[in-house]
């Protein structure tokens, strides 16, 4: 009887073409929506970093209005950054065995301590060496629980004398040079988790924490040229236009080098034509057509080059008002495309069977753990906490002490 | 530093490596011992893993694709119903090649309906255009060099020192890593325990001196089951290695299956 209903359930529903190893036909594939999600995010805190450290670090004086916000993004991010990996564990209740008892030769057995580390040692101590004057101020200022707050922020620490808060600038210096490969640590290692897995020709490849850590960057400075547009709207305050086309100038060179290794790859992937490309390219032709060729080549790469590469050669020719939507959509198409990468790689490497002899097929749920629903609400939740943490730490009625062009650059 | 040889050195040297000789059978007993404490391997009281080496082999030219074996490890093992299998058979159809196509061989069509659990329809291809048909066992391919071991990020899954790759049930969190870093599809989780499981050798009863379920089924003796450390006379692990010419799948991957195969053809992989 049971074999019956078994054979029944087979029939009923065909989502295999070829022949696939009999525990890859499941319903939908064992990594899903939310392993989407978790390098996307990543991705986006590691690339908001980069944006925040080019000002940091690298003295790109133009950047200053959307230094706080990129540090703000990249938090806000890399608290949610978890919660898709952790939400996907069958037994989520032993995560922490992840950290207890490491097993040291997996690539995700180091993922908590990289992670521990990205945001308790580099992120959360460079924002607070970074607001601590600020917060001193502003606990003296605001009255209430947001007075408390900011006087709980403080840690304590209330010296603002000028040693104090040069000191407090040059820690700052630091963990940004710390964050940088910190930054590339985190997603690189995010890469090598997909990278390192030999058994499936989709994702075994060297290259892959490289095209990782560049789409990274370059859906860390898309998102922060959209916080940074939308932001201003909201605020109804003019845009920096100088600082916006330098954001874009990044967001251009990023794409072009991100672009040049993903084109790398798959003209290797092309030509040397190893065992299991020609369910590769019946992934590309057929399964992945859409977001593949159309997401990820077409509007998330080359129309944005195109957009991009045109205002970098004649960027005082257009009007601000046509170059901020224009730089607006791509920084847009570049969010989406990016996704679409995500989506690719993740979803698309496990659509065809490790035999290499079939495919299968997957219609995402709206409900459910791996659901539609579930994905935008994990999507959503980081742009929740940086609403809220722009309210605190970057309110318009509380006066901002430290400019980065009176201390914190010139403290080099 | 000198390399002269001085007596002191010497005697230094004499005694570090009587030390790593003593050391390290103690230290493997030790690691085995704390295997069976802290792992739920469903081992017999008693058992010394480090005493035995299991295996199994394959000959895929005794194999009648009857899935017995398939039916019997489900069973033996509660493994839930639905697209879920510790060993499941496959049937390899290779077609003879369109007349004038210079071609060596025509197509080749896999198919495993349930598992071949309850043995297979007749082929899509009539008979005459077929070149060969064969059945292929599958299983766990027992890696000396396993990539799931590798990949699994708190060590739930193990080597055990018999040769068993085994999963602890209570310490796997189910992240499915080993899902994926499996190249022949071996491992899945289980819907009901959300937990990673896989053929162990059925090492419930290996450890209690009985064989596999598979094996003890299987009526043409297709998987031949042994211990390399304690050979007995005429042992079916041994005559097998003897009398065949043996291959692993996916050498290529370096994962190095201690599970051999006999009788099959370069498609399967």
């Amino acid at each position: 009887m049971s074999g019956e209903i078994t054979n029944y359930v087979f029939e009923a529903i065909p989502h295999f073409e070829g022949y696939v190893y009999p525990n890859e036909a499941t319903q939908q594939p064992l990594w899903s929506v939310l392993i989407v999600l978790y390098p996307y995010i990543t991705g986006l805190v590691a690339g908001a970093f980069i944006m925040a450290s080019l000002v940091r670090v690298f003295n790109v004086r133009a950047l200053e209005p959307v230094y706080r916000l990129s540090l703000l993004t990249a938090f806000a991010f890399l608290l949610c950054a978890p919660l898709p990996l952790l939400f996907h564990l069958g037994h989520p209740e032993r995560c922490f065995e992840v950290m207890m008892t490491p097993h040291l030769t997996s690539p995700m057995a180091i993922f908590g301590f990289v992670y521990a580390w990205y945001l308790m040692a580099v992120l959360l101590l460079e924002l607070w060496f970074d607001y601590r004057r600020d917060f001193v101020n502003w606990s003296n200022q605001t009255p209430g629980l947001k007075g408390i707050l900011y006087r709980l922020f403080t840690v304590g620490v209330t010296d603002v004398s000028e040693p104090a808060v040069k000191l407090d600038h040059k820690l700052g210096h630091i963990l940004s040079i710390i964050g940088i490969p910190s930054a590339f640590l985190l997603h690189g290692y995010v890469g090598f988790i997909f990278g390192s897995v030999k058994a499936n020709p989709w994702w075994g490849n060297v290259l892959m924490p490289i095209i990782f850590i560049m789409s990274a960057m370059v859906s860390g400075i898309a998102l922060c040229v959209f916080n940074y547009m939308a932001l201003s709207w909201i605020r109804r305050k003019a845009i920096d236009m100088k600082c916006l086309d330098v954001m874009c100038m990044f967001l251009f060179y990023a794409l072009v080098v991100d672009a040049a290794i993903e084109a790398l790859d798959w003209i290797h992937r092309v030509y040397s034509a190893e065992e299991g490309f020609q369910v590769l390219q019946y992934m590309a032709r057929e399964k992945l057509f859409y977001t593949l060729n159309l997401g990820q080549a077409t509007m998330g790469t080359v129309v944005p080059l195109l957009l991009l590469g045109t205002l970098q050669l004649v960027r005082n020719r257009v009007p601000d008002l046509v170059r901020r939507r224009m730089y607006f959509g791509s920084a847009m198409l570049i969010l989406c495309g990016v996704l679409a990468m995500r989506w690719n790689v993740v979803i698309g490497g496990q659509l065809f069977s490790k035999s290499l002899r079939g495919v299968m097929s997957y219609k995402m749920e709206f409900a459910g753990l791996e659901g539609w629903f579930m994905g935008a609400v994990l999507l959503a939740l980081p742009f929740i906490i940086l609403t809220v943490m722009i309210k605190l730490f970057l309110s318009e009625k509380l006066p901002t002490s430290v400019s980065l062009e009176t201390q914190g650059v010139a403290a080099k | 530093m000198s390399n002269k040889v001085t007596r002191r050195n010497l005697l230094a040297k004499i005694a570090a490596t009587l030390a790593g000789i003593m050391a390290a059978p103690v230290a493997r007993t030790a690691k085995a011992a704390v295997q069976k404490v802290l792992v739920s391997t469903g081992a017999a009281k008693g058992y010394d893993p480090t005493k035995h080496k299991w295996v199994m082999a394959i000959d895929a030219n005794r194999c009648i694709g009857c899935g017995l074996c398939a039916e019997a490890c489900k069973k033996e093992n509660h493994v839930p119903e639905g697209p879920y299998y510790r060993t499941w058979i496959e049937r390899y159809i290779i077609t003879k090649p369109k007349p004038g196509s210079g071609a060596a061989r025509g197509e080749t069509i896999v198919d495993c309906p349930n598992g071949g659990m309850n043995g297979f329809p007749e082929p899509s291809v009539p008979k005459d255009q077929i070149q060969h048909s064969f059945f292929v066992p599958k299983l766990c391919n027992l890696c000396e060099h396993s990539a799931c071991v590798q990949v699994c990020p708190v060590g739930a899954t193990f080597d055990a020192p018999d040769g068993a790759v085994l999963i602890d049930p209570k310490y796997c969190i189910g992240c499915g890593f080993c899902i994926q870093a499996c190249p022949y599809g071996c491992r899945f989780l289980n819907p009901v325990t959300k937990t990673a499981e896989k053929c162990t050798l059925c090492y419930h009863r290996v450890t209690r001196g009985l064989k596999p379920a598979c094996v003890e089924v299987c009526p043409t003796q297709a998987r031949v089951f042994g211990d390399l450390k304690n050979p007995v006379p005429d042992d079916p692990i041994q005559l097998f290695y003897q009398n065949n010419k043996v291959q692993a799948l996916k050498p290529h991957l370096g994962t190095d299956p201690r599970l051999f195969y006999a009788g099959i053809d370069k498609e399967v992989r």
